[in-house]
């Protein structure tokens, strides 16, 4: 893969939205890897968290955004609770969610959950999920 | 028969584990000439050399021998126990049977270390029968000192030594003292304005009366050994009366040729007779002789029209001046590797790209630029730049095996003055890993990225090219895993820092050490920082390796503190330990000459009773000769001997084996 790396992508508004939103600077993160390190599902990710980051500091949203990371991250927290910049991973991809989410578009369609599905599921899990992943 | 006394050291448990040393104190004992021998857990305690002092008393010893550790770790305390128990110190030996013995041997059975403890103590002693006492030499000290190279360490050492009340010399090759520091704009961490820091020091060292300033000078000739050194200073036409000059810059402002600026490295044009910038010190102009059209073509000649005072003398010659010193500071400082060499950035071809002293120069308000960033091709703002690091550094294949170490942070500092000026710009800086050692550094690198915005890219580029008016520069972005493109409109390459041009053969006249990349060589690196394998001379600065500001004026600072040490007092003491010369049976070949490498043997001439030469021999100086012994390896007809370990000490210690 070959990037062209461009002041109007680091500059953007889209990524000005999403630090808006979490909260979060980017800039600060200095890629020790300390959140993928803990992570627990970041085995199954298709960019790793500390990667996420650094894909936001070179303007790389979208790249971001079609990855899975965001659907899998459970918000446990770890990587914030390590982190020696004090950056929250899991606020910046709940952030992404939101941006997502605010474009209109979910990441799942309830009517095409199974009913046995949901039977088996406990409430607050499905409530939780709705929250995650719809918007 | 001689009256020794041995004294075994347990070093705790250090020796004790692997040497009987009682085994080894009653050994010795019995040998020929041994009168006291004994043991204790800690030689070097108080109560150890109280034991010392005592034997030597109470058994009138006429020579001890210690055997403890490494001569380097404790020599010294037990020749002073010596001498204040009434003993010359040099019957005193040390033998070395922890580094070389215990420690080395593994057999707790104790057999093979008491042996050879055994063996080393027995070749010491009778070594020790044939030592003469010797007496420490004293040599007189010249109380003025030679700082070469005014830049900020050169600066900081005469102004120190200078405070302390001794005369001191500072010779500098440029027009103007000031050296790097002088380019430029401001300073990491603190950014303050370099120049502003910079030249309050300048006056100082200008206006002090212990100073004596030689701009446009070079170090010729460097004879001599510590605390008397001759040197002899290169004073190059200036073709203006230093005398008479009022520095009014007439001249300057009429002179109508021009030539390309050194101090601006190229990116500005500079009058043929001119100062290097506005605040040069000593403010004397200087005709550029091979530019200058009246010296060349014997035309023009403005210059001394319109000069009030006629200070203009194109009649003046290089002058050399003969200084006597007793001690000498080397701060010749550094040069960058220059952007030619790099092929993979251009050759130095393409115009917006800069070496990180030029872009120094476009940042500084009293540069070409007025402190505006204008690219060099076509004036424009840049809105996006490239910094790279390591470039030439930290690459042993085409440049230099180490890191310039102040790249990091200057880069840093780079990406903050392009940002306090082109608010909209976005900076790049390729790196390799961010070197922030020192206080506040760190925190300065971070604030670049996090405050600043500078985006900092982990990879090396692998190339530059020109398109449409663009530099484009193809790197990686290791943290991605990525190969990266961008069309920047200005590229700054944080080159290697190198040695001076020149620099070995500058230390080749003063006879001191130098590496691969002709950085000088201390003579230890942490223990003895400043000093350098010649006594008397001392480093300061960069010329040693890649410094920032701080660790110069240190070094400048700790080389005023050794020389003021070394002029505190009329005379100086010195080792013994140096070569004499048996003159009945010199036959003057002079392979002695040839083989010292600190010029301490000179040809002497033998006279008869009417004062006809009639012979030669050579003579051992005594205040430069170090105590080597080459010259006892070199001489064919065995005549040089080295106090202290003469032969005839040598060979006895062989017999006893």
């Amino acid at each position: 893969m070959k990037m062209n790396i461009n002041k109007d992508e680091i500059q953007s508004y889209a990524i000005e939205q999403l630090e808006r939103i979490s909260g979060e600077a980017t800039k600060n993160c200095y890629q020790c890897g300390n959140c993928t390190g803990g992570c627990p599902v970041s085995y199954e990710m298709d960019i790793a968290p500390s990667k996420i980051i650094r894909m936001l500091q070179i303007g790389k949203i979208e790249a971001v955004k079609a990855a899975n990371t965001m659907w899998l991250c459970v918000g446990c927290l770890q990587c914030h609770s390590r982190c020696p910049k004090s950056v929250s991973v899991a606020s910046v991809l709940d952030a992404l969610r939101q941006a997502t989410f605010r474009s209109g578009a979910d990441h799942i369609d309830v009517k095409e959950i199974p009913v046995s599905f949901l039977k088996n599921t406990p409430q607050q899990a499905i409530v939780c999920g709705f929250r995650k992943f719809v918007s | 028969m001689s009256r020794i006394g041995v004294f075994v050291c347990q070093c705790g448990n250090n020796i004790e584990s692997t040497v009987d040393t009682g085994q080894v104190a009653s050994d010795m004992k019995e040998m020929p000439g041994v009168v006291f021998s004994c043991t204790y857990k800690f030689m070097c305690s108080s109560p150890g050399q109280e034991m010392v002092r005592q034997a030597i008393k109470d058994k009138r010893l006429d020579g001890i021998v210690v055997s403890a550790c490494s001569p380097h770790m404790h020599e010294k305390t037990f020749r002073k126990a010596s001498e204040s128990a009434g003993l010359n110190p040099y019957k005193c030996e040390i033998v070395n049977i922890r580094e070389q013995c215990s420690w080395v041997h593994h057999d707790t059975t104790k057999k093979i270390g008491t042996r050879k403890s055994n063996d080393l103590t027995r070749m010491i002693i009778e070594r020790l029968k044939k030592n003469k006492p010797l007496k420490k030499i004293n040599i007189p000290v010249n109380k003025k000192a030679l700082v070469i190279g005014g830049g900020i360490a050169g600066i900081q050492a005469a102004l120190d030594i200078a405070d302390g009340g001794r005369e001191v010399i500072l010779v500098e090759r440029e027009p103007s003292i000031g050296g790097n520091m002088a380019r430029l704009s401001e300073t990491f961490p603190t950014m303050d304005c370099s120049q502003c820091i910079l030249t309050p020091k300048m006056v100082e060292a200008e206006l002090h009366d212990k100073i004596k300033i030689l701009t446009y000078s070079e170090v010729e000739k460097l004879d001599g050994y510590i605390g008397n050194f001759t040197v002899t200073i290169k004073k190059k036409a200036k073709y203006v009366d230093e005398s008479t000059c009022t520095g009014c810059g007439e001249c300057m402002e009429k002179c109508p040729f021009k030539a390309d600026s050194e101090f601006e490295l190229g990116l500005n044009k500079r009058k043929v007779i001119y100062t290097p910038f506005p605040q040069a010190v000593p403010n004397i102009p200087v005709i550029d002789a091979p530019n200058c059209v009246m010296l060349t073509k014997g035309k023009c000649g403005i210059c001394a029209k319109v000069c009030g005072p006629g200070s203009i003398d194109f009649e003046q010659k290089d002058e050399f001046i003969e200084e006597q010193v007793g001690a000498v500071v080397v701060a010749t400082g550094y040069d960058l590797m220059p952007n030619e060499r790099f092929g993979e950035y251009g050759y130095g071809k393409i115009k917006d790209v800069v070496s990180g002293m030029q872009f120094e120069r476009l940042a500084s308000s009293s540069g070409p630029t007025g402190g505006q960033i204008f690219r060099p091709s076509d004036g424009k703002v840049p809105e996006q730049i490239v910094f790279l690091q390591c470039i030439g550094s930290r690459d042993e294949a085409k440049g230099v095996s180490y890191c310039s170490k102040i790249c990091c942070m200057y880069t840093a500092k780079h990406t903050m003055l392009y940002k306090h000026k082109v608010h909209d710009g976005q900076a790049y800086v390729f790196y390799m890993d961010i070197r922030a050692g020192g206080k506040r550094y760190e925190e300065f690198t971070r604030r670049a990225q996090e405050q600043e915005d500078a985006m900092y890219l982990r990879g090396r580029v692998a190339r530059i090219y020109e398109r449409d008016g663009k530099v484009v520069v193809q790197g990686a972005d290791t943290l991605s895993g990525t190969q990266v493109v961008i069309e920047a409109d200005m590229v700054v390459l944080a080159t290697a820092l190198v040695s001076r041009p020149g620099a070995d053969s500058l230390a080749q006249k003063l006879g001191i050490g130098y590496d691969k990349y002709k950085f000088y060589n201390e003579y230890h690196p942490k223990l003895k920082p400043v000093e350098t394998v010649t006594a008397g001379i001392f480093l300061s600065g960069a010329c040693v390796g890649p410094m920032d500001i701080p660790e110069s004026v240190s070094m400048g600072s700790a080389s005023a503190s050794k020389v003021l040490a070394l002029f505190s007092s009329d005379e100086m003491a010195r080792e013994p330990i140096v070569a004499a010369v048996n003159k009945q049976r010199c036959n003057a070949c002079w392979d002695c000459v040839v083989a010292c490498p600190y010029t301490a043997i000179e040809k002497e001439e033998v006279k008869d009773r009417q004062g006809n030469v009639i012979g030669w021999n050579a003579n051992v100086n005594e205040g430069v000769c170090q105590g080597c012994g080459v010259c006892v390896a070199a001489c064919r007809s065995k005549v040089v001997d080295l106090a202290g370990y003469t032969d005839e000490q040598v060979f006895a210690a062989i017999n006893a084996f």
